[in-house]
C-alpha cells in the first residue's frame, strides 16, 4: 500500500485501526518530498524536525483514544501563514530569514487537532500572481506537465496535493488564488465566505478580499478542513461563527444558474465543452438549469485592480527595514526604505504598490479607488439578484437559484514563460474567479475533466456561508465525473 | 501614457527605489493598465455609503492578555541594541 496515496478519512481509519502510525505516514511523506519536491518546486522549506514530533505527538493521542479526523494526518502550509518558530518568506525576499513568532490562528487549530505539518509551500511573492512564477524562489511546476505552470498564488499547495506530497494543504485566496491552482492541478480547492475563516497570522494582502482555504484530494477532505479551521476569532474582527454546517442537499432538488458571462469570448473551446458536460450531468441528474446574467462581470477585473493594489500598497508600508526582514544599509532614513523596498520586492509587487499608490494618490482618487468601490457595489447586486435568500427554501423566489455553475479559468495550466512579460495577460486569467471575492462570495474548484493530461475544474458558487450546500452538490458532481 | 517624472513621483511616495531600466518598464505596464482602468468609466453610477460609516461600531471589553513574545519580536529587528530596535537620525 503506498500510503501517501490515501485520503484524509482513510489515512484516518488506518491511524485508528493500528494498520500504520502517524510516523509511518509521515516518513512516507518526507520520503517522497525529498525523491520529488525537486522535479515540481512545491516547497520552500521541508519542517521535518517539527513534523517527526508533531507526529509521534499525534501517535500518542491515537493511542489514548483522543483521536480526532485530522490527528497525525500530515499536510502542507502556504509559506504566507505563520507556523511559529519556522522561517515564513511569502516568497518574497524581503522575509527570506523571517522566523515566525507565533502561529496562526489556523495553524493553532490545526495543532489542536493534532495534524502534522510537512513543510511550507511556495507561492507568488506575498501571493501576487496567478502561476507562482513571481515566487523569489524560483516557479512551481505543474506535477501534470512540467513544462507548464502550478497556478497560483497557492500553486506549492496545489502541486503538493496533486503530486502526493501531502493528504491536503492550506492556501490563501484574494483573486483567485486557491481555486485558480486546485483547477490547473487537477485537486479540489474552496475559497469560503469572507469571514468565515479567521486570517491572524495570514501576512496581509488585500484585507477586503483575503481568505484561508483548503486544497484536498477530495470534496470531503476539503469538508473536514474547512470545519477544522473555520469559526470566530476575537485576533481576526472579520471573522464570524457559522452555524453547524451538515445539511445534505440534493442536486435534483436544486437550481443551478449559469451566467452568460462566464462563456463569453476568451473560454477555450475545450474548458467549455467540459464545463457544459458537467452542467449537462446536473441536468440529468434532475437539477433545473437556468441561462442567468450578471451584466457587471466584465468591470470585475478592473475594480480588482484597483482595489487589491490600493490595499496592498497600505498593507505592505510595514516591510520598511526596521521592524523585521530585510534592511538594506543606508546614510538616512528615507533611504532606509527606499533601498529596501526597492531591492528586497519583486517586479510584481513593486508593480501592484505603485498602481495602488496612484489609485489612491491626490487628484486620481475619485476616479479610481471611489469608482471601484461603487462598481464593487455593483456586482455585489449582480449576485445578491441571482441567488435565493439566505435561509428561504429552494426554488422559492421565481428564478433565484440556489448556485452558480461555471469555469474557473478560461484556459488550463499555461506554459512556463508565457505570460511573465505581459501583466495584463497575467491578470486576465483570474476573470472567473475574481467577481465573488468583490462580493465576499464562496466557492470551490472540483476536477470535471481534461484537456490530455492537463486538468480542468468546474468553478461552484454559492450564497453567503453555504458552504454546506456548495460540498454536498459538489460532492455529487465528484461521484459523477469519475 | 503616464510620463517618466510621474512614475517617479509615486515611487517616491511608495517608498520605492527603482533603477531607470524599472521606470521604463513601469511606464509601459502602467500605462496599459490605467488604460484598462477606463473600461469603469462606462460603468453606471451608482451611490455608495463610505465604508466608515457602513461599518457597525461594536465595542468590546479589553482584555489585556500576554503572548509572551516579546524577545520574538525584538529578535526580529535587524538592527538592535539591548532591548531596544535602532532607527536612524530623524531629527
Amino acid at each position: 500500500m503506498d500510503l501517501t496515496e490515501l485520503a484524509i478519512k482513510e489515512a484516518h481509519e488506518g491511524l485508528k485501526k493500528g494498520e500504520f502510525t502517524s510516523v509511518d505516514l509521515t516518513k512516507a511523506y518526507l520520503d517522497k518530498i525529498k525523491k520529488n519536491n525537486k522535479k515540481v518546486n512545491a516547497y520552500l522549506s521541508v519542517t521535518e524536525n517539527l513534523a517527526l514530533e508533531m507526529a509521534e505527538e499525534a501517535d500518542r493521542k491515537i493511542k489514548s483514544g483522543t483521536l480526532e479526523m485530522l490527528t497525525g494526518i500530515p499536510c502542507a502550509i502556504k509559506d504566507a501563514i505563520l507556523v511559529e518558530g519556522e522561517k515564513c518568506t511569502a516568497g518574497s525576499k524581503i522575509l527570506e530569514n523571517y522566523i515566525a513568532p507565533y502561529d496562526a490562528t489556523v495553524i493553532k487549530k490545526l495543532k489542536e487537532q493534532g495534524a502534522v505539518i510537512l513543510g511550507k509551500t511556495n507561492l507568488d511573492e506575498f501571493a501576487m500572481g496567478s502561476s507562482t512564477e513571481n515566487s523569489a524562489f524560483s516557479a512551481t511546476k505543474n506535477p501534470h506537465d512540467k513544462t507548464r505552470v502550478a497556478g497560483g498564488s497557492s500553486g506549492g499547495s496545489a502541486a503538493a496535493v496533486a503530486a502526493n506530497m501531502a493528504v491536503f494543504a492550506l492556501g490563501s485566496d484574494t483573486g483567485g488564488s486557491i481555486r485558480q491552482p486546485a483547477s490547473f492541478c487537477g485537486v479540489v480547492g474552496l475559497c469560503p465566505t469572507y469571514g468565515a475563516v479567521s486570517r491572524y497570522g495570514l501576512i496581509a494582502h488585500a484585507s477586503s478580499l483575503d481568505q484561508i482555504g483548503p486544497l484536498a484530494k477530495n470534496v470531503e477532505d476539503c469538508k473536514i478542513v474547512f470545519d477544522a479551521i473555520k469559526g470566530k476569532d476575537p485576533l481576526d474582527a472579520t471573522s464570524v461563527e457559522l452555524g453547524i454546517q451538515n445539511t445534505e442537499f440534493k442536486i435534483k432538488n436544486l437550481r443551478i444558474g449559469v451566467p452568460k458571462e462566464y462563456f463569453a469570448k476568451g473560454l477555450e473551446k475545450e474548458v467549455e465543452e467540459i464545463i457544459r458536460e458537467a452542467i449537462k450531468k446536473a441536468k440529468d441528474a434532475g437539477a433545473e438549469i437556468i441561462e442567468i446574467s450578471l451584466p457587471s462581470s466584465e468591470y470585475a477585473l478592473a475594480c480588482y485592480y484597483i482595489i487589491g493594489p490600493s490595499e496592498i500598497s497600505a498593507n505592505l508600508a510595514r516591510f520598511d527595514g526596521i521592524k523585521y526582514g530585510l534592511s538594506e544599509p543606508a546614510e538616512n532614513l528615507l533611504d532606509v526604505y527606499l533601498k529596501t523596498r526597492g531591492r528586497g520586492f519583486g517586479v510584481e509587487v513593486k508593480r501592484r504598490i505603485m498602481l495602488g499608490t496612484y489609485s489612491l494618490s491626490s487628484g486620481y482618487y475619485d476616479a479610481y479607488y471611489q469608482k471601484a468601490q461603487e462598481v464593487r457595489e455593483l456586482i455585489k447586486q449582480d449576485f445578491k439578484e441571482v441567488f435565493v435568500p439566505p435561509g428561504a427554501g429552494s426554488r422559492s423566489g421565481g428564478k433565484k437559484v440556489d448556485l452558480l455553475f461555471c469555469p474557473v479559468s478560461p484556459f488550463p495550466a499555461f506554459k512556463i514563460g508565457e505570460k511573465t512579460d505581459d501583466p495584463m495577460s497575467m491578470y486576465l486569467a483570474d476573470i472567473y474567479t475574481i467577481p465573488l471575492k468583490l462580493a465576499g462570495l464562496p466557492g470551490i474548484s472540483v476536477p470535471v475533466g481534461k484537456i490530455k493530461s492537463l486538468p480542468v475544474g468546474l468553478q461552484i458558487i454559492g450564497n453567503h456561508f453555504e458552504e454546506d450546500k456548495i460540498f454536498s452538490i459538489a460532492s455529487q458532481i465528484e461521484n459523477m465525473v469519475k | 501614457m503616464l510620463s517618466k517624472d510621474e512614475v517617479k513621483r509615486i515611487a517616491k511616495l511608495a517608498r520605492l527605489e527603482l533603477t531607470e531600466k524599472e521606470i521604463e518598464k513601469m511606464q509601459k505596464d502602467m500605462s496599459a493598465i490605467l488604460d484598462y482602468f477606463d473600461l469603469l468609466k462606462k460603468a453606471p453610477k451608482v451611490k455608495v455609503e463610505a465604508a466608515s460609516t457602513k461599518a457597525s461600531a461594536s465595542r468590546r471589553d479589553e482584555v489585556v492578555s500576554s503572548h509572551n513574545i516579546r524577545d520574538e519580536l525584538i529578535t526580529a529587528a535587524p538592527c538592535k541594541k539591548d532591548d531596544y530596535i535602532k532607527v536612524k537620525t530623524i531629527l
